[in-house]
């Protein structure tokens, strides 16, 4: 065992956590109060990231404004799907909901593919934030320092946000009883919009903060998806905490895996999880309902 | 005794030629080539949709039909799987009378291809795939592998990087059997030319976005070349994050495969200083820069290896009908080995009996940004390496139709 | 009612006589294509169409069929049907295995557990040698049928598949008629209720669960035959995911819903190869407009319309959950 190289391939693994986390966490929420099981997630991620490259590249807009305009637009992609197509399916069989974004991944995907073809493109890392620090046993580009960072504070302050606020508060009645939320005046269709356009820019957020480490193509997400799937079922669907301390949590599993067997890193996520629901039906954090 | 019967055999041949055009042998009455590749996967850029185009500027140069048939082009997508590929052959060739298979990127549907065209007699024009063993233990008497392999590959990058000082390496890895095999051969290469071999990380594939950690390990090794054997986005990401992680410029990379499409998808400023191996650049001399723009106006972007050889493979092989006057796979594909290639892909072409086309190769360094003085101008050749150095003898393919 | 019966039975007469010209109408490698992912859908079906469990790894069973099948045929050297059969067995050992596990959960948690499962039987093949990687296992002998007919041409091969599709079509058809599909039924609608009425809902469960897998590794084992080819496509998650759309789009739980759903992905796929990107957004959009316009599936959607003309029954728009009738 060589401890430098098993603490390098973890701080990668938490990195990768970081991403799991903020996909994770934006699939919970909408599972939470939609019931949605929304797989287009991944292809809205790549969006986020297409979004700040068309914004650099035809408008000139840097990173910065893009971390800020390119969830915006993907929110409001994501509100239009709510308001259009979601909506009719709201009281069936959440199988429908899953079907429904799988089919627009696959448009979603096909376009953008028709468009930018598959080698994808260059995004840069903001000059801000280029170079490396050494950590002794790793090389840590700052970036991915930020990263990690940002997905933290972004994931604690959505969990304070949902947990804590009267907001919140509303939110979580919603889930456990939406028709008696309604009685008390509160316009709950609208907060249905809101939670989705809000996971869906949670999605783009990811993926703008991936554009400058991935290259941005329409496949990004694809495989990203059933991952981050396996990541909110072992968390405990509908849950925030769950969903943000197993993404990180998982992010390292993979990290180790990769040190011991990398060709299984693929899959290690999966075996993790059919033991955990085995074990724990309702996942780790979640409630049995 | 030997130039008397060589002479006897080549009249032979010739008479039985022209015995063949008073029939007018074209199969169907239509000469038809299908372009099976990958129009909207992985590696739908450096083949794909540009494969089609320059089949289709094959034919139209050459006036749209041989032997006063129509040439008919027809593709589909293989969606990079072997069965569908498979699938797809069986159905041109029982159903749709196409004459001959062209491109075919990725491995495993070039390997689930050729046997099908082999048992119905038809012809197969590589220029997608890599696989050294088409012309070697897979080989069919009815393939002709055009552009490149893994051997020209680990050949060209491995042997030069290695004389220039690069004699420690750490690959990484695509964990299949394309990978596999190119990591192999390069390994041979390095090892044959004095260097050594550290290590090597697999990462699964297609699917890996993430390169770092394999990157790590390519660091800790301490080699001083990281060799990328893997394709596509893959190579792609991996350069990106070897210089996000600060691999580079410490270590160098030596990517194996790598398209002229891959380094316009990165950009100079994070691909520059690479050394890679292929087989055509446009800008090479006149008659490369011609063709090429004439590509790029239709298709705007730069031809990669690939959609070059496709179009040389197809021009090829309907000069070769019309010589033979039939389109007979039998005497079409003698046709073909019998005669040298010459055109704007190569001076110098010559298809050995073992079905590889043997032609030269180009070490290139990737430019700087401040070196590139044009859009597209991103490689400085470094070597030409000629084809009886640039690919294996017919004597070291282990191909059981060539008899020893 | 009596005349919806005879209907069906003229429906019937008219599938097996459509089955028994189609290879002489289009190309037999299509038509044989048809049948198995018809069957494959068909045993998915049982599944979800009549015991309301959505299975999301049933690519596992589908492709350790066809494995098997060619390891038996090509290695070992065993006759065509040994070699069917040994997929078979493998397919529904498989489905024991998985399924007394996966049945303890249900929803999306059995969708996801399936998932898992079949993720491990990817990467399984992918790591073990003998399944050739991502060039997949080529070159599966034919073979010859009864040990007299040889299975190369195209014909013979055709009828050969056709009897096992008709067969293992009776065996769900027959299995869906009886008691035990009844039981099934109720536990889709209703499994409390089931189970306070005393039976085993785990134990139905469990059964209809491993014959489905067996079904589907049957189909596995044809194909492989048929394609002389056993590749990573099979088992992998698109396949799941194809299974899904082809039952949804024909008509989950109607009988031959997921067949004409084959078909119809079957062609699309086969004629659509040379549109490239689009074929991606043409079924994405054929699933977008599944899911909001019939849900009941094209078969379903028939169905109904002549339901209603014909008894006035239907003319209530009934309900678009998963569960229509039988």
């Amino acid at each position: 065992m060589n401890l430098q190289a098993l603490s390098g391939q973890l701080l990668v693994g938490l990195i990768n956590g970081s991403f799991y986390a903020l996909l994770s966490l934006g699939l919970a929420i909408i599972f939470g109060l939609l019931n949605v099981v929304n797989f287009a997630h991944g292809a809205l991620y790549m969006m986020g990231a297409f979004a700040a490259w068309m914004m650099a590249t035809y408008l000139g807009i840097g990173y910065w404004w893009a971390l800020l305009l390119a969830p915006a637009v993907v929110g409001v992609i994501g509100v239009v799907i709510e308001r259009l197509l979601l909506r009719r399916l709201y009281g069936l069989d959440n199988l429908y909901g899953l079907l429904l974004t799988f089919g627009l991944t696959l448009i979603a995907e096909g376009l953008f593919h028709h468009a930018y073809g598959n080698s994808g493109n260059s995004y840069p890392v903001p000059e801000f934030l280029q170079g490396g620090v050494r950590l002794g046993f790793v090389y840590m580009p700052i970036y991915r320092g930020w990263v990690v960072g940002v997905s933290i504070f972004v994931c604690t302050l959505s969990w304070y946000v949902i947990e804590q606020t009267k907001l919140g508060a509303y939110l979580r009645a919603g889930t456990e009883n939406p028709k008696l939320l309604q009685a008390f005046g509160v316009n709950v269709p609208l907060m249905f919009t809101i939670t989705y356009g809000f996971g869906v820019a949670l999605a783009a957020f990811a993926g703008v903060m991936a554009a400058p480490v991935y290259q941005v193509t329409p496949l990004m997400g694809s495989s990203l998806v059933i991952v981050v799937f396996a990541v909110v079922v072992i968390g405990g669907m509908g849950s925030i905490a769950g969903s943000i301390v197993t993404g990180l949590g998982l992010g390292l599993v993979e990290g180790l895996t990769k040190y011991l067997y990398p060709q299984a890193s693929s899959v290690v996520v999966f075996v993790v999880m059919a033991i955990v629901l085995l074990i724990r039906p309702a996942g780790l954090f979640g409630r049995e309902r | 005794m030997l130039r008397v019967t060589r002479t006897l055999v080549v009249t032979l041949a010739a008479l039985a030629a022209t015995g063949a055009a008073a029939q007018d042998k074209v199969s169907d009455n239509v000469v038809k080539i299908g372009v099976l590749t990958d129009m909207s996967g992985y590696y739908s850029d450096l083949a794909g949709p540009g494969s089609v185009l320059a089949a289709r500027m094959a034919a139209e140069d050459f006036g749209g039909k041989v032997l006063g048939k129509n040439i008919e082009i027809v593709s589909a997508d293989h969606q990079n799987k072997a069965d569908i590929a498979s699938n797809t052959a069986r159905k041109w060739f029982d159903e749709e009378k196409v004459d001959v298979i062209a491109d075919l990127v990725s491995s495993s549907t070039a390997g689930a291809v050729m046997p099908v065209a082999a048992e119905k007699k038809r012809i197969t024009l590589l220029s997608g795939p890599a696989t050294t063993a088409f012309t070697g233990e897979k080989c069919t008497p009815y393939n002709v592998h055009y552009t490149y392999n893994n051997w020209a590959l680990a050949n060209g990058t491995g042997r030069e990087v290695v004389k220039q000082g690069g004699d420690s390496w750490f690959f990484v890895t695509a964990d299949y059997v394309f990978g596999k095999s190119l990591e192999e051969d390069t390994t041979k290469v390095v090892k044959a030319a004095g260097g050594k071999v550290l290590g090597a990380a697999r990462h699964p594939s297609p699917g890996t976005t993430d390169f770092s950690s394999y990157l790590l390990q390519a660091q800790s090794s301490g080699a001083k070349i990281v060799g990328l054997a893997n394709a596509g986005a893959d190579t792609v990401n991996s350069i990106k994050q070897a210089k996000e992680f600060g691999v580079t410029p410490k270590q160098s990379l030596a990517g194996l495969l790598v398209f002229i499409s891959d380094i316009h998808s990165l950009g100079l400023d994070i691909a520059k200083g690479m050394y890679l191996t292929t087989a055509f650049y446009w800008d090479l001399n006149d008659d490369t820069r011609k063709w090429s723009k004439r590509f790029f106006e239709k298709h705007k972007k730069m031809p990669t290896m690939v959609h070059a050889g496709v179009y040389s493979a197809v021009s090829h092989y309907l000069n070769a009908v019309k010589a033979a006057g039939t389109d007979d796979a039998d005497k079409v594909i003698a046709q073909m080995k019998a005669t040298p290639v010459k055109d704007f892909f190569t001076k110098n072409g010559k298809i050995g009996p073992d079905g590889l086309h043997r032609h030269e190769m180009y070490l290139v360094r990737v430019k700087s940004p401040q070196e590139s003085k044009a859009p597209w101008d991103y490689y400085q050749i470094v070597k030409t390496i000629p084809p009886e150095e640039a690919f294996p003898s017919v004597e070291a393919q282990a191909c059981p139709l060539v008899k020893k | 009612m009596s005349r919806l019966r005879s209907l069906e039975a003229l429906g019937w007469g008219v599938l097996v006589a459509v089955g028994i010209v189609a290879p002489f109408v289009v190309y037999p490698v299509f038509a044989m294509n048809v049948l198995c992912l018809a069957l494959f859908a068909s045993a998915f079906n049982l599944l979800l169409g009549y015991t309301g469990l959505l299975s999301f790894g049933h690519a596992a069973f589908l492709g350790a069929g066809a494995y098997v099948t060619g390891l038996a045929a090509k290695t070992w050297g065993l006759p065509t049907e040994l070699a069917v059969l040994s997929g078979t067995a493998v397919a529904t050992a498989l489905g024991a295995i998985f399924g007394s596990l996966a049945i303890r959960r249900s929803g999306i948690y059995f969708a996801m557990i399936t998932l898992g499962f079949a993720q491990l039987v990817y990467f399984l093949v992918v790591q073990m040698s003998w399944t050739g990687g991502e060039d997949g296992l080529q070159g599966i002998p034919r073979g010859k049928a009864l040990g007299l007919f040889p299975l190369d041409q195209q014909l013979t091969m055709y009828y050969f598949v056709f009897t096992a599709f008709l067969g293992a079509f009776f065996v769900i058809h027959r299995a869906i008629h009886s008691p035990f599909g009844h039981v099934l039924r109720a536990v889709r609608e209703n499994e409390p209720r089931a189970l306070s009425l005393g039976y085993d809902v785990d134990r139905y469960k469990l059964v209809a669960f491993v014959l489905s897998a067996a079904l589907a590794g049957l189909a596995g084992s044809l194909k492989a035959v048929v394609l002389q080819f056993a590749s990573l496509s099979d088992v992998h998650w698109h396949r799941s995911g194809e299974v899904v759309l082809m039952t949804l789009l024909g008509g989950m739980g109607t009988v031959v819903g997921p067949s004409v759903g084959a078909l119809i992905v079957v062609a699309l796929e086969n004629y659509l190869t040379d549109v490239g990107s689009w074929v991606t957004v043409i079924t994405g959009a054929v699933f977008v407009v599944c899911v909001l316009s019939f849900r009941r599936g094209i078969v379903g959607e028939v169905r109904a319309l002549v339901a209603r003309s014909f008894t006035g029954a239907g003319r209530k728009r009934s309900s678009s959950s998963p569960s229509s009738s039988g």
